[in-house]
């Protein structure tokens, strides 16, 4: 059988000084799968992408992505082999207009690479790009300047960012967090038919609602440590997960 | 009654913007005018000998010099890296030039171009394994390397020690001299100008904006920040070459602090992040510092008075200011 497994994980561990924020955790995606990551604050979700994406090294542990160990990988080099990611605080170039942001990882060795060679009009991408991400091509937004941009095109400008380096793996921390309810609404479809276009996605997300709705998978962070992994409708079932969000009876 | 300023692009900046600009002269020259002005004068000004006399063509060489350290400087921090030491790459562009020439008794034509690539890979080298530094850490590092090597030059007695090395060649003549210096200016100014606008400047621009989406876009920064360093540190050091022969004579005084600070102020005065502001500071601050010497001592005094209140007066820079005064009008408008 064909293995279509695109990352596994396996029992890692991040220290921060005294604190454990990632505790023996361990779990695999399928391509083409949505897994959902959620867990209440500080329970170590952020730190999660980040070890995944090279920003911080794991004391212990394997992150096995497409066949190869890129734990402690520099972050430059995890994103050359196709893992994207958003971060939970998103700043663009400030400075730049909004296609102009894109330009960046447009530039990239790896993309150079996937374009036969050739980097060719960055420009047109970049627009083209930005339409995907539900910037209205004759509109004047693709060429506002990014410090300009309402949060949730900024959020969405993030997300093309990621969109640009055409990845295999695309990790989306806390997308939707700071977005009103119509931007959700509206970007929500986006990451759907990404995922039906066959891209596999690992979504950090605090609304539980649009995530259960997206996700084949749901897996529960609490206090560093994966405690519950199912299907959505198991997870919310879970006793694990309530007694995770809202403490459970022997804590009151 | 309360009452705002708003400011308003100027009609014919509006009109400039699209294809429209080729309808007329006064078009043209609105567009044309801010960059042919200052190089026609720039050109011009050696031909004035007889008029400004030789002790002002030589500060037009010296305000060269630094305008150039002020680029470098300012291309340094378009990438984040905030500089405190071009004298750095100046002292090592002049020690190498002088020592060529003293050793190997080579001519200035081959000197300074060796001199210009050796000391800003030299000076790069020394400044790789800090380049992983930001802010104020990079920045203390800068300050104390040129103070280091000074010193290690005058206790080692290498290289000339704390005498340094005199009687090296002369440039041919002020002609030279005059011409070399405004051309290397002209090509640094509108090359630098020209390299952050491409798609390889605004990388350079994302790692200062913000470094880790740069890294997540798949680009190793430290790549980018050793070019752009390198390519900082041609200009720094085609200085520094260049001065040695002008000259003749290379000392520890190239490592001096003037070659660090100076710069910098200009760059800071005019408008960091535009190249043409640096230039505009250095143009400023240093024929300035030579019409205060009538008064001596309290030559730094007054010197130092204009500095702060210019800055104080216009934060944003000279260049900046002018550009929006150039482009923009402004009026009162009621609130309220």
């Amino acid at each position: 059988m064909e293995d279509r497994t695109i990352l596994e994980v396996e029992t890692v561990t991040k220290w921060f000084g005294g604190v454990a924020a990632i505790v023996n955790v361990s779990f695999s995606l399928q391509k083409g799968e949505l897994l959902g990551v959620i867990g209440p604050n500080g329970s170590g979700k952020t730190t999660l992408v980040n070890l995944l994406t090279g920003f911080v090294k794991p004391n212990s542990g394997k992150i096995i992505y497409q066949r190869k160990d890129i734990a402690g990988q520099q972050p430059h080099k995890v994103a050359a082999l196709g893992i994207a990611r958003t971060f939970q605080m998103a700043k663009p170039f400030y400075q730049l207009s909004a296609f102009k942001n894109l330009i960046i990882p447009l530039y990239s060795p790896r993309v150079k690479k996937l374009r036969g060679g050739k980097y060719g009009d960055r420009d047109d991408v970049a627009i083209d790009l930005l339409e995907d991400v539900g910037f209205e091509r004759d509109s004047s937004v693709p060429y506002k300047i990014a410090s300009s941009l309402p949060h949730g095109y900024v959020k969405r400008l993030e997300l093309a960012r990621c969109l640009a380096l055409r990845p295999d793996l695309l990790i989306l921390d806390e997308l939707f967090s700071g977005m009103s309810m119509a931007e959700v609404a509206g970007t929500l479809p986006i990451i759907e038919k990404l995922n039906v276009e066959g891209l596999s996605i690992i979504m950090v997300e605090h609304r539980l609602k649009e995530l259960f709705r997206v996700a084949h998978r749901v897996m529960v962070l609490n206090f560093g440590a994966k405690v519950v992994e199912g299907s959505p409708s198991e997870v919310m079932a879970s006793d694990a997960v309530k007694a995770a969000y809202l403490g459970s009876e022997d804590d009151a | 009654m309360r009452y705002r300023k708003e400011r308003l692009d100027r009609g014919i900046k509006v009109r400039c913007d699209d294809v429209f600009a080729l309808s007329s002269y006064r078009e043209i020259l609105y567009l044309a005018m801010p960059r042919v002005l200052p190089v026609a004068i720039l050109l011009l000004f050696p031909l004035l000998k007889g008029v400004v006399g030789l002790y002002w063509e030589k500060t037009l060489v010296v305000t060269c010099t630094v305008s150039l350290l002020a680029l470098s400087w300012d291309l340094m921090a378009s990438v984040g890296l905030i500089s405190l030491g071009q004298a750095l790459f100046f002292g090592a562009g002049a020690y190498l030039t002088g020592y060529l020439n003293y050793a190997f008794k080579l001519s200035p034509i081959v000197t300074i171009p060796l001199g210009t690539l050796g000391g800003a890979l030299f000076s790069t080298l020394l400044l790789l394994p800090v380049l992983r530094l930001r802010g104020i850490y990079f920045a203390i590092v800068t300050l104390t390397l040129p103070l280091l090597l000074g010193r290690f030059i005058e206790t080692t007695k290498i290289l000339g020690g704390g005498e340094g090395m005199s009687g090296l060649s002369p440039l041919p003549n002020i002609w030279f001299e005059l011409y070399v210096a405004v051309f290397a200016l002209l090509v640094c100014l509108f090359s630098f100008r020209r390299l952050i606008n491409e798609d390889y400047g605004l990388v350079l621009q994302g790692i200062r904006d913000n470094d880790r989406a740069v890294m997540s876009g798949a680009i190793s920064i430290y790549r980018f920040k050793i070019q752009a360093v390198f390519i900082a540190g041609l200009a720094a050091s085609f200085a520094g070459a260049f001065m040695t022969h002008y000259y003749q004579f290379v000392g520890m005084s190239a490592f001096a602090m003037d070659y660090s600070i100076v710069p910098l102020t200009a760059a800071v005065l005019g408008g960091p992040g535009t190249f043409a502001g640096s230039v505009i500071g250095a143009f400023i601050l240093v024929p300035l510092s030579e019409a205060l010497r009538g008064f001596g001592t309290l030559r730094v005094v007054f010197y130092s008075a204009i500095l702060i209140i210019c800055v104080v007066a216009l934060p944003e820079g000279i260049f900046h200011y002018m550009r929006r005064k150039y482009h923009q009008f402004e009026r009162l408008t009621e609130i309220g």
